[in-house]
C-alpha cells in the first residue's frame, strides 16, 4: 500500500541580497533561536530580503516521483536543502518519514591523499552507512565503479570520472525512502552512464524521489509529478506533460527570450516565416533577409530549432553564403519535414566569420514554431516509421 | 514500518520542544561516534601520510616551541622566577599542556569551517564534527603526554601517584577548551574576526597562566595568576607530573564543573545555530 513519505505544507524561506546584513541577520536569528523566539518574523522581510521560495505545498508517496522546474535562481535548490534538513524554513512545515538520501554531492568528504578504499568508509560514513554496511558492500561498491586494482591507490591520482563514479557507487549503496536529486542521475562515460540509470531505476522504484533537472526529457521520463517554480513561486502543480509544456510555453515567449547579437557591419537581419503553426511532419518556409555594409564570407552557418535552452535540430547553410560572397542576402529555406513531437521550437540563426571566431548574426528565438500532432514522450524528433 | 523515524522541520525554534530536543541532541551523538572516528583517522592519516617524517611532525612541532623559552631563559634574554623543578622541565611541561588547550580550543570552529563544503550539501550527525575534533586532540594530547614523560625520566624527578591521576588533569584541559571553543564557534562561523581576536587573546592569557613563567608570590600579577581559571588547569597538571603539591583544589573543581555547564550549553546553542549558519554560508 503505497503511504506519504513527505509532507510538505506553506514553506517559505527568505535570503538576503547582502552579504554584510545576512550575516547580522544571522546574529539575529541565533538570538532569537536561542531565546526560543520563532526563526525569524512570520511574514515580513527586513530590508534587503526577499523570498527564495514561497508557499510551497506538497505530498508525495512511495514509488512516486516529482520533478522540480524552473530557471536558474528560481528556487529549486533552496527548496532541496530545506528538503534535506539542512535549512530551516521560515514559514510552513515538512514532514519526512524514513531514511534520507541524497544524490548532492558525490564523493563529499574525499580525501585526496587516501586510497580509494579508505574514501569509501568516510564517504558512506559521511552518508550514513556503518561500518558494518559497507564491509557488506564494498566489493559491489568497487566492481561497480570499475576501479579494479585502483582502489588502493591515493584518490588524487584517479581521473575525475574515476572519482565520480566511486561517489556515484557509494551513494546509490544507500537504501533510502526519501531520495533527493540534484541534476545527478548519470555520471561518467557513455557506457557507465547506461548502468547508471539501471541502478536509479532500480532506486526509485523503492522510494520518493524529488528530482531536480533542467534536461526536460529525463524529467518526462521518471517523473509522475512536477512543480513548477519561478521566483519561489510555485506556478504549476500536476501531471508532469502538462507542467512541462507550461514551463516550455513561459520560456518560450519571444518577448522575454528573444536575442539577437549583429555584427556592426549587419544593416538588416529578417526572418520571419510565413507561416508559424505547422504539423509533424510538414515542412517549414521562410525567408532569411541578411545585409552587410560589406562583402563577407561565412565560416559556419546555421539554422536550429531549440526547446526551452536546448537545441534538438539544427541544418547548416554555410555553403549558400559563400557561393557568392556579396553584402545582401536574401535566402528562401525550405526546412523539413520536421518530424517533432508536439510543442513550440524556437528558431536560432547563427552565422559565423570565415574564421569562425566572431560572431556575424546570432539570434535565438526569432521565431517560435508551434508544432501540433503526435504528443511525443521523450526524445524531440519523433520518427516517422511503418509497419 | 510503523517504527519508521519520522523528522518534522517547521520555523519554530527547537527549545519548543525540549524533551524532543535532547534526546535528538544524544541520538545523533551516538549515531554520529563513527562518522567522527572516520572523520578523524581521515584528517590524522591526510596530514602525515604526505609528509616525509610522518609522525615525526607531531613530535617536532610541540619541542620546537619549548627549546625557545628554554634558550630565552638560559641566555637570559627572558628574566624569570624561581621555579620548584628545573626550568627547561618547567618550560617544557607548560608549553605542552599550553598546547593540548589551545588545540582542544580551536578545534570546534576549525571542524566546522573546515567541513563547510560538507555541511551545506549533507545532512550528517552535526555533532561528529566536534567529537571528530575532540578525537584528534586526543590523540595529539596523547603524544605529548609521552613525550612529558620522556622529560620526566630525563630531569630524574621521581614521580608520586598522582602521576596516575595526570590524564584526567589532561582531560579536564581538553574539556574547558572544547568547552570555550564550542560557545564561540557559531560566532566565529559567521564573523571571521572571531578566528583573529582568540589567538591574539590567548597569547596575552598565556601570560597569565603558569606556562612559561612562575606564578608571581605577590602584586597584581600574582591576583591575576591566582584569579586566572586556567591556573589551576596548568598548574595541577604539571604538578602531578612531577609529584608537587596540587593548587587551589577546590577552584580547579569548580572551573571543571562550570566548563561541564558551558559545555552543555553551547551544544545547544551549536546545535540550534548550524541551520542558521549554513544558510549563511552559501548565502
Amino acid at each position: 500500500m503505497p503511504d506519504t513519505l513527505v509532507k510538505v505544507e506553506g514553506v517559505s524561506k527568505k535570503f538576503c541580497r547582502s552579504l554584510k546584513r545576512s550575516l547580522w541577520y544571522g546574529l539575529q536569528d541565533l538570538g532569537s533561536e536561542i531565546v526560543g523566539h520563532r526563526h525569524g518574523d512570520m511574514d515580513s522581510l527586513r530590508p534587503d530580503e526577499f523570498w527564495a521560495v514561497r508557499n510551497v505545498s506538497f505530498e508525495l508517496k512511495r514509488g512516486e516521483c516529482l520533478g522540480l522546474v524552473g530557471r536558474n535562481g528560481a528556487g529549486k535548490t533552496t527548496l532541496l536543502r530545506m528538503l534535506n534538513g539542512l535549512i530551516k524554513p521560515d514559514a510552513g512545515r515538512i514532514e519526512m518519514h524514513g531514511r534520507l538520501g541524497a544524490l548532492i554531492a558525490l564523493g563529499a568528504g574525499f580525501n585526496p591523499i587516501l586510497t580509494g578504499r579508505e574514501n569509501i568508509y568516510i564517504n558512506a560514513s559521511v552518508l550514513g552507512l556503518s561500518k558494518r554496511e559497507v564491509n557488506e558492500k564494498i566489493d559491489e561498491i568497487i566492481d561497480f565503479a570499475e576501479l579494479g586494482e585502483f582502489i588502493d591507490t591515493p584518490v588524487q591520482n584517479y581521473s575525475s570520472g574515476m572519482q565520480v563514479r566511486l561517489g556515484f557507487a557509494v551513494a546509490t549503496t544507500l537504501q533510502t525512502d526519501v531520495l533527493l536529486l540534484d541534476e545527478v542521475l548519470a555520471v561518467g562515460d557513455v557506457a557507465f552512464r547506461s548502468k547508471c540509470f539501471d541502478r536509479i531505476g532500480k532506486l526509485i522504484n523503492r522510494c520518493a524521489v524529488i528530482f531536480v533537472s533542467h534536461d526536460q526529457t529525463q524529467i518526462s521520463r521518471i517523473c509522475d509529478f512536477c512543480l513548477y517554480l519561478r521566483d519561489g513561486v510555485p506556478q504549476a502543480f500536476g501531471q508532469a506533460y502538462d507542467v512541462l509544456s507550461e514551463y516550455s510555453k513561459k520560456n518560450l515567449k519571444p518577448a522575454v527570450s528573444r536575442s539577437v547579437v549583429l555584427h556592426p557591419t549587419v544593416t538588416k537581419f529578417v526572418c520571419k516565416p510565413a507561416v508559424t503553426h505547422i504539423h509533424w511532419g510538414e515542412m517549414l518556409h521562410f525567408v532569411i533577409e541578411v545585409d552587410c555594409s560589406e562583402d563577407f564570407k561565412s565560416g559556419l552557418a546555421l539554422l536550429a530549432l531549440h526547446d526551452s535552452e536546448i537545441p534538438v535540430a539544427q541544418a547548416e547553410f554555410t555553403q549558400i553564403l559563400n557561393n557568392s560572397p556579396k553584402k545582401n542576402h536574401e535566402i528562401s529555406v525550405k526546412l523539413g519535414p520536421l518530424h517533432l513531437k508536439a510543442g513550440d521550437y524556437g528558431l536560432a540563426v547563427t552565422i559565423l566569420s570565415e574564421n569562425k571566431k566572431s560572431t556575424i548574426i546570432h539570434a535565438i528565438n526569432c521565431a517560435i514554431i508551434h508544432v501540433k500532432g503526435r504528443n511525443g514522450y521523450g526524445v524531440c524528433y519523433q520518427m516517422p516509421c511503418s509497419f | 514500518m510503523s517504527d519508521r523515524k519520522i523528522t518534522i522541520y517547521t520555523a519554530d525554534s527547537c527549545l519548543f520542544s525540549p524533551a524532543l530536543g535532547l534526546r535528538g541532541m544524544f541520538s545523533d551523538l551516538v549515531s554520529g561516534r563513527e562518522l567522527a572516528w572516520q572523520l578523524a583517522v581521515r584528517d590524522i592519516r591526510g596530514q602525515y601520510r604526505q609528509a616525509f617524517f610522518g609522525m615525526l611532525w607531531a613530535l617536532i612541532m610541540p619541542l620546537a616551541s619549548a627549546i625557545t623559552w628554554i634558550f630565552l631563559s638560559a641566555s637570559g634574554i627572558v628574566a624569570l622566577g624561581e621555579t620548584t623543578v628545573s626550568y627547561p622541565f618547567y618550560a617544557f611541561t607548560g608549553t605542552m599542556l599550553w598546547t593540548i588547550f589551545m588545540e582542544a580550543l580551536n578545534a570546534p570552529l576549525q571542524q566546522v569551517n573546515g567541513s563547510r563544503s560538507l555541511l551545506t550539501k549533507l545532512n550528517f550527525p552535526r555533532e561528529a564534527l566536534i567529537l571528530s575534533g575532540v578525537y584528534q586532540v586526543c590523540f595529539n594530547a596523547s603524544i605529548k603526554f609521552a613525550l612529558m614523560l620522556g622529560a620526566l625520566l630525563m630531569t630524574g624527578i621521581t614521580p608520586g601517584w598522582g602521576l596516575m591521576l595526570l590524564p584526567f588533569a589532561l582531560v579536564a584541559l581538553i574539556l574547558v577548551g572544547t568547552a570555550i571553543g564550542l560557545l564561540i564557534t557559531p560566532v566565529g562561523v559567521l564573523y571571521g574576526d572571531v578566528g583573529r581576536v582568540v589567538p591574539m587573546l590567548m597569547q596575552f592569557v598565556m601570560f597569565l597562566t603558569p606556562v612559561v613563567f612562575p606564578i608571581p608570590k605577590a602584586g597584581l600579577a600574582g591576583a591575576l595568576f591566582r584569579i586566572n581559571p586556567l591556573t589551576p588547569l596548568v598548574h595541577n597538571a604539571r604538578a602531578l607530573l612531577a609529584g608537587l603539591p596540587l593548587l587551589a583544589l577546590d577552584y580547579y573543581l569548580a572551573v571543571m564543573s562550570v566548563a561541564v555547564i558551558l559545555l552543555l550549553l553551547g551544544w545547544i546553542i551549536y546545535r540550534l545555530a548550524m541551520p542558521i549558519l549554513i544558510e549563511r554560508m552559501s548565502a
